[in-house]
């Protein structure tokens, strides 16, 4: 049985003087029926496409609704002209937030982590570091454990699910992901991964899901940058020592109670928050004419 | 359920349900967070999308010449947005979801001799991410698929040649095409039983009584195609189809 909670995580890994990442792989190699090995090569490609399909950008490619795709491409080069107020590395991490999720919607090749609207999020906070810091691709594969061990974690909880929980069920859980998983790539225990992931998901409880016109585009796509951001602030916070006094599960259970009690509306259907403002409606209508 | 020299009278009135109780627990693999790879934007609408015309191409058999492509609901609504007609031709080209050919699948088309239409549907009482397809083909029998897309990537094929089913098109699929009336489901249980084959889940479905009959049989093995050649030439059996899902491609 997969982990349902962060928690039996931690004490497995005390009982069994293990790290994090080796808890979740070990627990997929009994889930599958597979051996480590096996489990090793298939996260390792994940982990090399990940990689690939963040070149894959082109920003002349525009969604086939024209709302995105540029996006990528102008960040990048405001990022270059090295006079950014977030930084440069920051800048290289929305740059990546925002290339994925421009290629998601022009139709590009994307890992859904943990969905396709969200898949900007993790390469986001991975990618550049790696390519930063040059850190061996090991560190970064077992990272990629700790990220789909948290969002197991989730989804057994909780939900992954726009349409069942809302933006903080997508954006949210690949940020918490995101976030402990960066953790890890810089050597941080379980505890700290843990806190990381609570604020990471406590920072973007209640964001609603509210797709304009219905398509993976508005407000998707720079919704990946806020998740990316976030996930490296609140990582940051728990290598500073700070830590979350909600419990990690004890906020994916929120996480769970304030999606459930969201109006539908605001999970996915396209009738709420910005998709329902006068520009959103007016978009819609737009599209639909042309169609 | 192991069949092994059991008699199966004629059990095979509407919707007997012989599902075997497994554990379809809501419990995610790891691969299932982090995948899976796809083409955007949209797992429902683009990766499920893709699934359906795979596994509406691999039950006709072979590359379609014709497909009349019926839209509803969502698919219907946001389907063009979301590249969802692209994907489905794309899988009735044998596409994967992961194909980065896919937006450039009616191109394909054209130059494979795939002759298409989409138009869109209501279809009463159908999830709404619901798609009908009609497929042709030079030496095939036709084929009549409703299939939905339920999240994830993950598909339910829902109707077949006008009778309703409920698979999910993940494990090695027999589906067998008859005429409704006794002995049938025990010559295809003794030709697996014979064969060593185990059957994991059965479901039957018929239009009416003496009428049209379904057989959809999940296994745990390949069904040799000696097997499916032996059931195809018996009386009262109309048509066989074999979904492999154990690795070979379909073709």
């Amino acid at each position: 049985m997969s982990y349902g909670s962060i928690e039996a995580i931690k004490e497995r890994c005390k009982r069994e003087g293990i790290e994090f990442w080796k808890a979740v792989q070990m627990e997929d190699c009994s889930e599958r029926a597979v051996s480590e090995e096996s489990s090793w090569k298939e996260m390792t490609r994940m982990w090399q496409i990940m990689c690939e399909n963040v070149d894959t950008y082109e920003p002349e490619r525009i969604s086939r609704s024209g709302l995105v795709g540029k996006e990528g491409g102008l960040m990048e080069e405001y990022q270059k002209k090295g006079d950014t107020l977030c930084g440069d590395f920051m800048a290289k991490v929305m740059t990546v937030a925002l290339k994925m999720g421009c290629n998601n919607a022009c139709m590009k090749r994307i890992i859904a982590a943990p969905t396709a609207g969200a898949c900007g999020v993790l390469p986001a906070v991975l990618v550049p570091f790696f390519k930063e810091y040059e850190v061996p691709e090991e560190k970064m594969v077992e990272a990629m454990y700790v990220a789909a061990g948290v969002g197991q974690v989730i989804a057994n909880r909780a939900f992954l699910a726009g349409a069942a929980g809302g933006c903080q069920a997508e954006i949210g859980s690949g940020s918490a992901m995101a976030a402990a998983a960066i953790c890890h790539v810089k050597g941080a225990d379980a505890e700290t991964m843990g806190h990381a992931a609570a604020m990471a998901l406590k920072n973007l409880m209640g964001l609603v899901c509210d797709p304009v016109a219905g398509l993976v585009e508005v407000p998707c796509v720079k919704r990946n940058v806020g998740g990316a951001v976030n996930a490296l602030a609140a990582a940051d916070m728990a290598l500073a020592g700070i830590t979350s006094r909600i419990p990690v599960d004890q906020v994916i259970d929120a996480m769970r109670e304030v999606g459930e009690k969201m109006d539908v509306t605001l999970r996915e259907t396209g009738a709420g928050g910005v998709a329902a403002s006068i520009t959103g409606v007016e978009i819609a209508e737009r599209i639909i004419q042309t169609d | 359920m192991e069949v092994y020299g059991i008699i199966v009278a004629d059990i095979q009135t509407c919707f007997v349900n012989l599902k075997r109780k497994e554990r379809y627990s809501s419990m995610a693999s790891i691969f299932d967070i982090l995948g899976p790879v796809m083409v955007g934007p949209s797992s429902s609408h683009t990766a499920g999308a893709d699934r359906i015309g795979l596994i509406g191409r691999q039950l006709l058999g072979r590359q379609p010449q014709k497909a009349t492509i019926y839209l509803h609901g969502s698919f219907a609504a946001t389907g063009e947005g979301h590249g969802t007609d692209r994907a489905i031709v794309a899988g009735l080209l044998g596409m994967k979801p992961d194909d980065m050919r896919i937006p450039d699948s009616f191109r394909i088309a054209k130059e494979e001799g795939l002759d298409f239409t989409i138009q869109k549907k209501d279809i009463r009482g159908a999830h709404p991410n619901t798609v009908q397809m009609l497929l042709e083909a030079d030496g095939a029998d036709s084929l009549d698929i409703q299939a939905c897309s339920i999240g994830g990537g993950r598909i339910v094929v829902s109707k077949l040649d006008g009778i309703e089913v409920n698979f999910n098109a993940e494990s090695n699929t027999l589906i067998v095409h008859n005429q409704d009336q006794p002995g049938h489901v025990a010559q295809v249980a003794n030709i697996l039983s014979q064969k060593n084959i185990n059957i994991a889940t059965m479901q039957l479905f018929r239009d009416k009584r003496g009428g049209y009959a379904v057989m959809v049989i999940e296994t745990d093995q390949i069904i040799p195609d000696s097997a499916i050649s032996w059931l195809e030439n018996l009386d009262g059996i109309i048509k066989v189809t074999f979904l492999n899902v154990s690795g070979a491609e379909d073709e």
